[in-house]
């Protein structure tokens, strides 16, 4: 069995950025699991910064991730309190019932 | 080095197929749950490849703030979860095809990109001089990306304050203490003393 190289991480990270780009063209109906597919993205992209940081023995990548993660709980904050209050008003989560600004 | 490898395949297969069942599972809370399945993984990643700090931190604010979060969200929402399922099939082609044009182009840019020989180590680099990776991460963090750390800070700062502003609401006809209103209360206010003729009172 070959010893585990940069390249296995890098195909784990694209595989679970593909998965994310999927689930958010599959879910349409439901926009919580578009915010989940995008913290799988961005779980992706993680993935990707630690690697590197850890082959190439530079710790900067590391600390990039730590601002990526800020970054991210800062989205998911947000983004599920825009969709408890839509909930409120409208009723629905739907993506295709979200015309409202369509004019 | 064969328990490396052994643990590599585990966490990595776990991540990939929890992160199918994300998108793929019926009931969101089961997607949430196994968001929470697919972090600890890619907890695990980190620690295999020597950032012991990161990983700690994705259990901690991942699982245990984000993926709670959702859980909550979903919980909270009243939705009727067999009519989000609906469409799927609808846009499985259109999806299909942009997801594998992606993974098409991620495969030739890592199946092409080479490394100039003698900078990419096969393996992960310890740090040198012996300290930790949390050790060598905060004297990193405190000193060269201290502003950028502020700026994290003020980025949750601010996340905080617009997701209390946005959800907050003030419902009528529901009774609140108000701490101010009975501090200012008087006497006079409510209490009155009236003079009862004696013998007369039923």
């Amino acid at each position: 069995m070959a010893t585990i190289g940069l390249g296995h991480y890098l195909t784990v990270s694209a595989i679970l950025f593909t998965l994310g780009i999927f689930g958010v063209f599959l879910n349409r109906k439901n926009v919580i699991v578009i915010l989940m597919s995008v913290e799988l993205m961005l779980l992706a992209v993680n993935i990707n910064l630690v690697a590197f940081s850890s082959f190439q023995g530079d710790l900067v990548g590391q600390v990039f991730t730590l601002f990526v993660l800020t970054v991210a709980a800062a989205e998911a904050a947000i983004g599920l309190a825009i969709l408890v209050v839509y909930f409120r008003n409208r009723g629905s989560i739907a993506v295709e019932d979200i015309n409202l600004m369509k004019g | 080095m064969i328990v490396q490898t052994l643990a590599f395949y585990l966490f990595a297969g776990l991540t990939v197929a929890s992160a199918f069942m994300v998108i793929a599972a019926r009931n969101p809370v089961h997607s949430v749950l196994f968001l929470i399945l697919a972090f600890v993984n890619a907890a695990g990643l980190f620690v295999l490849l020597g950032a012991e700090f990161l990983a700690m931190m994705l259990v901690v604010v991942y699982v245990g703030a984000v993926a709670v979060l959702f859980l909550f969200v979903v919980m909270m929402l009243d939705i009727n979860f067999a009519e989000l399922r609906q469409g799927v099939l609808q846009y499985l082609p259109i999806g299909g095809l942009v997801g594998l044009i992606l993974l098409v182009e991620l495969v030739f840019v890592v199946g092409v990109w080479v490394a100039a020989p003698g900078t990419t180590p096969v393996a992960p680099v310890p740090l040198e001089g012996g300290i930790s990776n949390t050790e060598a991460l905060g004297r990193l963090l405190f000193t060269k990306y201290v502003y950028f750390f502020q700026a994290a800070g003020m980025i949750l700062l601010v996340a905080m304050i617009g997701a209390i502003v946005l959800t907050l609401r003030s419902r009528e006809g529901v009774r609140r203490q108000s701490i101010s209103e009975q501090n200012a209360r008087q006497r006079r206010d409510t209490l009155e003393i009236r003079k009862v003729q004696s013998g007369t009172g039923g």
